[in-house]
């Protein structure tokens, strides 16, 4: 595959072929990003800000250009995040669940190759996963949390650098056939 | 099964993301602590649950309303008379418990009164046309006797005529043979209580001279060995003057509200006619000021200072008491007029009690020693024994007739 061009759009379905990745890959980076997500901001405060898991779905739904595989993996994802939080359950489920049915939706128009378009689904993905867990604490669970939009977008282009690498090393994973 | 396939994704996401929606609500919890799937559902369901009530009975209605009224007319004349049934079972109700009050008061004048009381229920009226006369449920088997009288706690009914095993007659005290003695509660005027076939009575042999108020009271006399003394018979209607007696109709108050139950007066005992109750309300009379018995011994006091010859020799006959232990107006024997204290004494007893110039009675002040002994005490023999006072002798020495006459007759009975 060529990924020299610099088109960011695809010109057929076809141009966009669905990458492979072993089952202990999908396993095993989701719960690894979980793990991230639940430990080591309790050690480094300051990388509170990221959101792993999301940045793991995002890329699974890209790269596999699957609807069906990107939101079950959101859903189960999502959950296995709400089960270690004082959330109820479904709360991020349902969020990443929409995360990963977009980014596998967006994935067959895009040429997810590209590190600008990475970069930028992943800053978008980040203030869409921010704005509905919002308005889901706000409808489902009658909480008022704050909107806090100039800080989701820092931390959105923060996550979308720290996406871009972890892109890179994920694709390092990807299986040979 | 094409639109399955063809919406398969979207299908399955949003079942993934309804399910997560109802795992949500499952654990979630609203403000009023129901699981806001509880919430969910209701919310959803009484909508339609609404509408379809809404149709089904609008529909019922329409149906039993408009459609089905073959049967209508039967219902209205079955409703019809099931009021006219509860009408007449309000009505008994209603009878039933003026009846159980009337029993009620029976029973407490009965459980009252001193005379000995056989309740009765009146259980006709007499054949005759002018004939007052009822049939009570009690006869000779009760211990009924002819001429034994029946009250009510308002007044006499009547008496009894006829004895029968299991009920009695009674003579009204309207049927024109009733007769019984009466005597009124102000003046004491006696009189023969007489039924006219009216509702009204009169009471005969009252003469002119004699005063009967209107609205004033009479009362069985017990002169007639039939009523006991003290019964009330009826209230003055109408006064004329007639000759050779007063025509003075009075209503009896047994009857007034109807005779359902009455009392036969089985042993009668006389009592008093009960007295008339004054029309004047009491006056509040106010304490005196406080300085008033001040100004009264000043001026004690001062009439004390020049004293007349008779207050010079009232203090001399006082001191003469006093020293001797005698109180005037009490006991017969004297006290010794010849020892009397020296004047100087005397004259300041006036000083020491200014209150005995002013509260009692002066002497005559030339009356002598002897004048003072036999001066009457203040409760002379006569009244003192019990006799009425000489202006009253006339009306209470007819109460003092009836009250032997009073006794003479209980003892009959």
């Amino acid at each position: 595959m060529d990924y020299s061009g610099g088109r960011v759009l695809l010109s057929s379905q076809r141009e966009g072929q669905a990458t492979h990745y072993s089952p202990r890959v999908l396993i095993f980076v989701p719960l690894a990003a979980i793990l991230f997500q639940v430990y080591v901001p309790q050690f480094f405060e300051f990388l509170h800000f990221l959101e792993l898991p999301m940045l793991v779905v995002v890329y699974f739904a890209l790269m596999r250009r699957s609807q069906l595989g990107g939101l079950f993996l959101g859903a189960l994802v999502g959950i296995a995040q709400d089960s270690l939080t004082t959330k109820p359950l479904g709360m991020y489920g349902i969020v990443k669940t929409l995360v990963g049915y977009f980014a596998a939706s967006v994935s067959v128009r895009f040429d997810v190759e590209h590190n600008l378009i990475r970069g930028m689904l992943c800053f978008f993905f980040y203030l869409f996963h921010q704005c509905l867990y919002w308005v889901m604490e706000r409808a489902l669970l009658g909480h008022q949390p704050p909107f806090e939009v100039q800080s989701w977008l820092v931390q959105g282009g923060l996550n979308a650098i720290v996406g871009l690498a972890l892109f890179h090393f994920l694709d390092k994973l990807r299986s040979s056939a | 099964m094409d639109f399955l396939n063809r919406y398969r994704n979207i299908t399955v996401l949003f079942l993934v993301i309804f399910g997560q929606l109802l795992l949500l609500a499952v654990q979630v919890k609203s403000d009023r602590n129901v699981p806001i799937i509880r919430v969910w559902t209701v919310t959803a369901i009484t909508p339609f649950a609404r509408v379809l009530e809404a149709l089904r009975g609008g529909g019922t209605g329409f149906f039993r309303n408009y459609i089905f009224l073959h049967n209508a007319d039967a219902e209205n004349r079955r409703l019809h008379d099931e009021v006219d049934r509860l009408k007449m079972d309000n009505i008994f109700l209603r009878d039933q418990l003026n009846t159980a009050d009337r029993a009620h008061a029976l029973a407490l004048f009965q459980q009252h009164t001193q005379s000995k009381t056989l309740a009765a229920i009146v259980i006709a009226s007499g054949a005759g046309v002018n004939s007052k006369v009822v049939f009570v449920d009690r006869g000779s088997g009760s211990g009924v006797e002819r001429g034994m009288a029946v009250v009510t706690p308002d007044g006499i009914v009547g008496k009894v005529v006829a004895v029968y095993p299991t009920a009695s007659q009674v003579l009204l005290v309207t049927d024109p043979d009733f007769a019984a003695g009466v005597i009124s509660q102000k003046g004491g005027v006696r009189g023969t209580f007489k039924g006219q076939g009216s509702p009204m009575g009169l009471v005969d042999y009252v003469s002119n001279s004699e005063k009967v108020e209107l609205g004033e009271w009479f009362y069985t006399s017990g002169d007639d060995r039939i009523f006991p003394r003290g019964f009330p018979v009826g209230v003055v209607k109408s006064v004329h003057s007639g000759s050779p007696f007063q025509q003075v109709l009075v209503a009896p108050s047994g009857i007034e509200h109807g005779i359902d139950e009455v009392l036969i007066v089985i042993e009668g005992v006389h009592r008093e006619i009960p007295p008339v109750q004054t029309a004047n309300q009491p006056v509040y009379i106010a304490p005196p000021p406080p300085d008033a018995d001040a100004v009264r011994e000043a001026a004690a006091a001062e009439a004390g200072a020049t004293p007349t010859e008779a207050d010079k020799l009232r203090a001399i006959y006082q001191a003469a008491g006093e020293a001797q232990g005698h109180e005037y107006g009490r006991g017969y024997k004297p006290p010794d007029l010849l020892k009397l204290p020296a004047p100087g004494n005397a004259t300041a007893a006036p000083a020491s009690n200014g209150a005995t110039p002013s509260q009692s009675p002066p002497s005559p002040a030339a009356a002598p020693p002897a004048a003072v002994h036999a001066a009457p005490p203040a409760a002379p023999p006569a009244t003192a024994s019990g006799a009425p006072p000489a202006p009253k002798t006339v009306p209470n020495q007819r109460l003092a007739n009836q009250a032997a006459g009073a006794q003479s007759g209980t003892s009959g009975h």
